[in-house]
C-alpha cells in the first residue's frame, strides 16, 4: 500500500526539483510522434524496468516513478527483475526483453561487467539500454543516470558522520555487497575526503552486509564487538543504516555510536525519533526512476543518440544534458533529520 | 547417542553407561569446540564475553536459528529434508508485521499463535506431499521452497516491515532479558528440550529414528510411517513459523528476503551437530550445538581478524568435516562390531 501514499508527498519532494514544476504535464503531448521511430512495430513504446531485486523498497519505489513517466508519455510499462540481486539472475530478464522486441530496457546493474555480453546482444536488436542508480561499463548501456554525482554523495556522508562525531574519532563502514559498484567507489572517495580534510577521523573497518537485514545485523554486532572505541558506523546503504540503527537503538551502544549513511525515510523513522540517527541522506529514488524512464524514451525514440551535450526533456523534471561518457545526472543528495523526516514517505 | 545405540547391550550399570555416552558423544565434542570459540575470541577480546551486550549478543544471536535447526533435526532424522523452512520463516515474519499493521491493537500472544499455525499447515503441506505423493522430500520441499518464496514476493511486494510499524512492546521481546537471559534463547531452549524428550523418551519419538534407519522395516512391522512423517514435516514447518515470529521481533525490520538461505543453515547446523543425513541418528541437541558451533564461529572471525570473506567457506569445511569425521567413526565402528563377531 505504501506505493500509493507517496503520490501525496510529490508537493514535498520537489525540493528536489526546485521550479521545474511548471513543465509536469508537458511530456504527455509529444508521445504520438514516437511511433515512426520505433522499428518495433508498437505505436505505445514499451519500456521494462529490471531492479537489481524484486521486493527491495527503494527500487519499488524508483520503479514506481518510472511507471508515472512511462504512463505520462503513453508508454506501456513493465517490471521485471531477480529475487536475489546477482549479476546471473539479470541476464535472463535481458535475453527476454530482448527476444521480446522491447523498445527500451531500464536497468540498475548487480555487476559492472558480467552483464555487458547480454546488454549489447539486447542493443544490437535496437533495445535501448538506460543504466540507473548502478552503472554498467560505459560501453555497455546507452545512457547511464546518475543519482547524483559520486563525489556529491561521499562528501554529503562525510560530513554528516564528521559533524556527528564532532571531527575527531574512529568509524567504519557497514557496506552492501562486496563486489557493490557504487558503494565501493563511494567508499573510495570518501577515504580520499577523510584523508584530506579530516585527519583525526580514522575508517577502522569495512564490513559487508549484503543487502541483507539480519546479515547486515550481526555484522554491525560484529563490528562494535571488535572495535570497542567505535564512534560512527556508516551505511552507504539503506539496509545496512537500518540495520545498524536497528541493532544500536536498543544495546548499550545507544547514544555512544552514531549511525549515518544512505537510508529512506520510511526504514529510518523509528531511529530518527528515538534519537538513534541524527541525520542521513538520500536522493530521490521516485524522480530518479522517473527521469530514467524519460531518459530511455529520449534514446528509444531516436530524439538522441546519448552523445555529449545532447539534451532531453524529462517531465516535471525539466530539461536534462547528458554529460562525459553518456552521463545524466539527477541533483545533490538531500539531507533527512527530525525536522522534516514527517514530510516523506517513501 | 549413536554411541548408545549402537554398543551391544552389555550388562554395565546405567549411570556408567550414561557416562560413557555423554564422553563419548558428538553433543560433546560440540559442547568443547563451542567453549573454545568462546575462550578463543574472549582471549581477542574480553567484551565478547564479560560485558552485558557481549553476553546478550552471545545468546541472542544462535536462539532463531536453533529452532529452525531443531526442526530440520527432526525431519531429517525421518530420513527426509525440509528445504522451504526459510521461506515458511519469511511468511510468518512478514505475516506477523502485517498483523499488527492491519489489526492495530493484536494481542501479541495471538500473532506467536497464528506464526506458528501457519507455519504448522505449510509444514503439513509438504508432509502430505512427501507422504502420499510419495515424492521425495528434497524435490517437493525444493519446489514449496520456491512457492512458499513466490507468495512472499507476491504478498510483500514493495512493501517492507520497519520497526515503527510494529508495537514497542513486541520488538521489546527481541532483546528482552530474564535474569540477564535474552527471552528468544529461553523459547529456544525451551523447544529444545521438549523435543528432545519427545524423540529420545516417548514412543512416538522412537519410531522416528526406526522410520529413518530403515522404512521398508518399520513400515513393515506396523509403524504407522505416513503420520509420523506427516508429524516431522508439521514440526518442522511450525518451528519454522515461531523463528519467523522471532526474526520479526528481533530483527525489527521484514522484507521478502527474510530468512533467505537459512534452510540450509538449518539443516547445516543438523549436521555439523550430528544428525545424520540419511536419517535414523543424531539428536535434536546435536542440531542445536551445531546452531550455536555456526553462528558463534560467524561472530568470532571478524574478531580474530579473519575476513569476511572467508565465513562462509569455514561453515563449509565444518560441514564436510563433520560428514567425514561420521563416515571414519561408522567404518571404524563397523570394523570393531566385525572383529567382535569373528572372535565369537
Amino acid at each position: 500500500m505504501r506505493t500509493t501514499t507517496h503520490k501525496r508527498s510529490i508537493p514535498a519532494l520537489a525540493v528536489f526539483a526546485v521550479g521545474a514544476l511548471a513543465l509536469t504535464s508537458c511530456g504527455g503531448d509529444s508521445a504520438e510522434g514516437d511511433s515512426g521511430e520505433s522499428d518495433s512495430g508498437g505505436e505505445a513504446l514499451s519500456v521494462t524496468f529490471l531492479p537489481k531485486n524484486l521486493g527491495n523498497p527503494y527500487f519499488e519505489t524508483s520503479n514506481a516513478g518510472g511507471e508515472e513517466a512511462v504512463e505520462e508519455f503513453g508508454g506501456t510499462y513493465s517490471e521485471v527483475g531477480p529475487q536475489e540481486a546477482t549479476p546471473d539472475g539479470q541476464v535472463e530478464y535481458i535475453n527476454t526483453a530482448a527476444q521480446q522486441g522491447e523498445d527500451a530496457l531500464v536497468l540498475s546493474a548487480n555487476d559492472p561487467s558480467a552483464i555487458c555480453g547480454a546488454l549489447n546482444e539486447a542493443r544490437d536488436v535496437d533495445v535501448a539500454v538506460v543504466t540507473f542508480d548502478s552503472d554498467t561499463d560505459a560501453e555497455c548501456r546507452d545512457l547511464f543516470v546518475n543519482q547524483a554525482t559520486a563525489e556529491g554523495i561521499a562528501s554529503a556522508q562525510v560530513e554528516l558522520v564528521a559533524e556527528q562525531i564532532d571531527g575527531e574519532g574512529e568509524i567504519a563502514i557497514l557496506s552492501a555487497s562486496a563486489n557493490a559498484t557504487n558503494q565501493n567507489l563511494w567508499i573510495e572517495l570518501m577515504e580520499e575526503e577523510l584523508a584530506a580534510d579530516y585527519p583525526d577521523i580514522e575508517i577502522v573497518d569495512t564490513v559487508y552486509g549484503d543487502d541483507d537485514d539480519q546479515r547486515s545485523f550481526d555484522q554491525t554486532a560484529a563490528l562494535l564487538q571488535t572495535h570497542p572505541d567505535l564512534d560512527a558506523i556508516v551505511s552507504p546503504t539503506t539496509v545496512g543504516i537500518a540495520a545498524a540503527a536497528r541493532y544500536i537503538s536498543d544495546s548499550d551502544y545507544a547514544g555512544e555510536v552514531a549511525v549515518t549513511g544512505l537510508g529512506t525515510p520510511n526504514q529510518m523513522r523509528e531511529y530518527v525519533e528515538d534519537g538513534t540517527v541524527e541525520a542521513f541522506a538520500l536522493w530521490n529514488p521516485e524522480d530518479l526512476g522517473y527521469l530514467a524512464a524519460f531518459a530511455a524514451r529520449a534514446v528509444a525514440s531516436g530524439d538522441i543518440a546519448g552523445e555529449e551535450g545532447d539534451t532531453f526533456e524529462a517531465g516535471r523534471l525539466g530539461e536534462y544534458t547528458v554529460g562525459a561518457d553518456g552521463e545524466v545526472v539527477l541533483g545533490e543528495p538531500f539531507v533527512f533529520d527530525s525536522e522534516n523526516i514527517g514530510d516523506f514517505d517513501f | 547417542m549413536s554411541a548408545e545405540t549402537l554398543t551391544p547391550a552389555k550388562r554395565q550399570s546405567a549411570s556408567m553407561r550414561t557416562v560413557r555416552a555423554l564422553l563419548a558423544s558428538r553433543e560433546t565434542a560440540i559442547v568443547v569446540v563451542i567453549l573454545l570459540i568462546i575462550a578463543v575470541a574472549t582471549s581477542f577480546n574480553q567484551s565478547f564475553l564479560f560485558t552485558g551486550q557481549g553476553w546478550r549478543d552471545l545468546l541472542l544471536t544462535p536462539s532463531i536459528l536453533m529452532v529452525m535447526a531443531v526442526g530440520s533435526a527432526v525431519v531429517i532424522i525421518t530420513r527426509n529434508v525440509d528445504l522451504s523452512v526459510g521461506s515458511t520463516l519469511a511468511i510468518t515474519a512478514y505475516m506477523t508485521g502485517r498483523l499488527f499493521v492491519d489489526v492495530p491493537g493484536m494481542p501479541i500472544f495471538i500473532v506467536v499463535l497464528l506464526g506458528i499455525l501457519v507455519g504448522a499447515g505449510l509444514g503439513l503441506i509438504n508432509g502430505a506431499l512427501v507422504a502420499f505423493g510419495k515424492v521425495p522430500a528434497l524435490v517437493v520441499t525444493l519446489g514449496t521452497m520456491y512457492i512458499y518464496r513466490g507468495v512472499v514476493l507476491t504478498w510483500a511486494g514493495s512493501d517492507r516491515i520497519n520497526a515503527s510499524d510494529m508495537p514497542g512492546n513486541f520488538l521489546n521481546l527481541g532483546t528482552m532479558q530474564i535474569l540477564s537471559i535474552p527471552l528468544l534463547t529461553i523459547v529456544a531452549v525451551l523447544v529444545l528440550i521438549v523435543a528432545g524428550y519427545w524423540l529420545s523418551s516417548t514412543r512416538s519419538g522412537r519410531e522416528m529414528y526406526a522410520i529413518g534407519s530403515d522404512p521398508e522395516a518399520a513400515k513393515l512391522y506396523g509403524l504407522p510411517t505416513t503420520k509420523r512423517v506427516i508429524t516431522a514435516f508439521i514440526l518442522g514447518g511450525a518451528l519454522a513459523g515461531l523463528a519467523g515470529v522471532m526474526y520479526a521481533a528481533r530483527y525489527g525490520t521484514v522484507s521478502s528476503g527474510a530468512g533467505m538461505g537459512w534452510e540450509f543453515d538449518a539443516i547445516g547446523a543438523a549436521v555439523i551437530g550430528g544428525v545424520a543425513i540419511f536419517g535414523g541418528s543424531g539428536s535434536v541437541w546435536g542440531a542445536a550445538f551445531g546452531a550455536i558451533l555456526l553462528m558463534t564461529i560467524n561472530r568470532t572471525l571478524p574478531i580474530v581478524g579473519i575476513p569476511d570473506f572467508w565465513q562462509r567457506a569455514v561453515v563449509g569445511a565444518l560441514i564436510i568435516g563433520a560428514i567425514v569425521l561420521d563416515r571414519y567413526l561408522s567404518v571404524r565402528r563397523h570394523r570393531k562390531l566385525q572383529e567382535a563377531r569373528d572372535k565369537a
